[in-house]
């Protein structure tokens, strides 16, 4: 049974995989992928979505309380400022380090039914998404009566779908890898904590020493924080950063669709 | 018309994959020693449009590995395979049900995944239900379903999503009486409307009941085909005596066919 068998490679012409044609509708996939998870994950519980609201404020209150209590700093309206950096991380890092393991976690799906497989990690991103938008509600309304409404506001999609694109990518590259090396979420989970404190979540972009800045400029999560900053907070436009992320995205998104797309293929002789 | 072309198809898996590790793969070239496993070998076969295919063949024999191919969830090592057609394939038992999730709830991801349009699952939700039997449970979480009631609405949302090609992995047998009755009646309609059949079985009677022609793997070879009667008396003779009785192929197991032992 251990033998390997020469005679077949020497007699048999190279693989040809066949055009794959789905003949589902991708929406009411994503649709399904979705709600699944959401009731996979609140099903016996009695507070459910609350959950996605009480985390932020829990961690907003303790960093507020360390920042303007044990560490006094100058910032207006700190707790909004903290949020707007909180977040945009927090569904950054859920959403990737799930979105990474989604594929592994779906794996009697992907290992008996044929569809289009991207959809399994861009699903996940989504469901997150959707706890992000409430987040964001709530953010939104408190801005709005403690510093006021403006019309940069109008950004927040166009940040939105970017993010978007920009997880999306990330996770259809790590998702395909983590079949084959399961220590991608241990890389993916790393990465975040090393992020947590580098983006600039409850330090301002003025406090950092200005010959580090090139260094945060390439990073997209921290441009996101800034933007989200500059347009609800300040009533500035979002300037370059704003192109600079969405060129970031789109290679992302290409590349991690790429790699995917290439991958796949072996994916259940692996799970 | 040819609906499914399998051309000289080889499926290797490699074995002691936990110890494939990172630092393995980048030092492949220094340790080249992993042992395969050759779960097909050159495997050819051609399904016309409206055939039911039964293959048989003891474990291991590369029956479950055909079905996957042909599924399209696994790709094949070496060779070629054309589908033509939608196809609806039922791997196993459970089938992609998530255990947490109700019968109604998992109707609706399964027969998404399956290739079924919300439209589609809307029209024929009561038909589908209807004929898995789960009228009282579809509310309950299919944690609490027995198999026999699993693999009804396994089946039931395989057969309403209406494919052109239906793939059975050994999921009937689990079911009672009444159930396979019933599974006959509408596969025997299904494959009367021009449809294809590929059925995996160790119930060899139901095999011979179902299906038209017969395909008999064994370690991954083909040892016989053609109509199921035939294939299924060969496969018995050959596994009363322990041989190949009436072995008339080629000596070497691994230069292709080990005999086309009934072939017309």
């Amino acid at each position: 049974m251990n033998q390997t068998n020469p005679q077949i490679g020497a007699q048999s012409s190279p693989p040809v995989r066949a055009p794959q044609r789905f003949y589902g509708d991708p929406w009411f996939v994503l649709k399904n992928l979705v709600s699944k998870d959401f009731k996979v994950r609140y099903r016996n519980m009695s507070l459910g979505i609350f959950w996605s609201l009480v985390n932020p404020l829990i961690m907003m209150g303790v960093l507020t309380f360390i920042f303007s209590v044990v560490f006094t700093r100058n910032i207006p309206n700190y707790p909004l400022f903290l949020l707007c950096g909180l977040l945009p991380y927090n569904f950054f890092s859920q959403a990737w380090s799930t979105g990474t393991m989604s594929v592994v976690s779906n794996a009697s799906l992907v290992k008996q039914l044929r569809f289009q497989r991207e959809l399994v990690p861009v699903s996940v991103v989504l469901g997150n998404a959707l706890h992000y938008v409430l987040q964001l509600g709530l953010l939104l309304i408190a801005i709005g009566i403690v510093v006021g409404v403006n019309v940069q506001w109008m950004w927040l999609p166009v940040v939105l779908s970017l993010q978007l694109i920009f997880i999306c990518g990330l996770s259809l590259l790590t998702s395909a890898l983590d079949v084959y090396h399961r220590d991608m979420r241990y890389v993916v989970q790393s990465v975040n904590t090393v992020l947590f404190w580098l983006v600039p979540i409850f330090y301002g972009f003025g406090d950092i020493p200005p010959n580090l800045v090139w260094l945060y400029e390439l990073n997209p999560v921290a441009a996101v924080v800034l933007i989200m900053r500059r347009i609800l907070l300040y009533a500035e436009p979002p300037g370059a950063t704003l192109l600079k992320l969405a060129v970031a995205s789109i290679i992302v998104a290409w590349v991690g669709h790429k790699v995917f797309a290439r991958v796949e293929d072996e994916f259940s002789d692996y799970l | 018309m040819t609906v499914i072309e399998v051309d000289n198809v080889s499926k290797c898996y490699a074995l002691h994959r936990q110890r494939d590790l990172l630092a393995r793969r980048v030092t492949r070239n220094a340790s080249p020693v992993r042992s395969e496993y050759w779960a097909l070998r050159d495997v050819s076969i051609r399904v016309e449009r409206g055939e039911r295919l039964a293959i048989i063949g003891p474990n291991g024999a590369g029956k479950s590995t055909l079905l996957r191919l042909i599924a399209g969830v696994s790709t094949p090592t070496r060779g070629s395979i054309r589908v033509h057609g939608r196809v609806s394939a039922l791997l196993a038992l459970g089938i992609g049900l998530h255990r947490d999730l109700t019968g109604w709830e998992n109707i609706n991801l399964i027969a998404s995944l399956m290739g079924m349009s919300e439209t589609e699952v809307r029209n024929n939700l009561e038909s589908i239900v209807g004929f898995a039997d789960l009228e009282d449970f579809i509310n309950e979480p299919v944690r609490t379903y027995s198999s026999g009631m699993t693999a009804r609405l396994g089946f039931s949302v395989a057969i309403h999503a209406n494919p052109d090609i239906l793939i059975l992995d050994e999921v009937l047998s689990v079911g009672d009486e009444a159930f396979r009755t019933k599974c006959k009646a509408k596969i025997d309609e299904f494959t009367n409307s021009e449809k294809t059949l590929l059925f995996v079985s160790h119930g060899l009677q139901t095999a011979v009941s179902l299906c038209t022609r017969g395909l008999w793997l064994h370690e991954g070879m083909v040892a016989a085909e053609g109509p199921v009667p035939e294939v299924v008396k060969t496969y018995r003779d050959f596994t009363k005596s322990g041989q190949l009785a009436t072995h008339t192929g080629p000596s070497d197991p691994l230069s292709g066919r080990a005999g086309d032992l009934a072939s017309p």
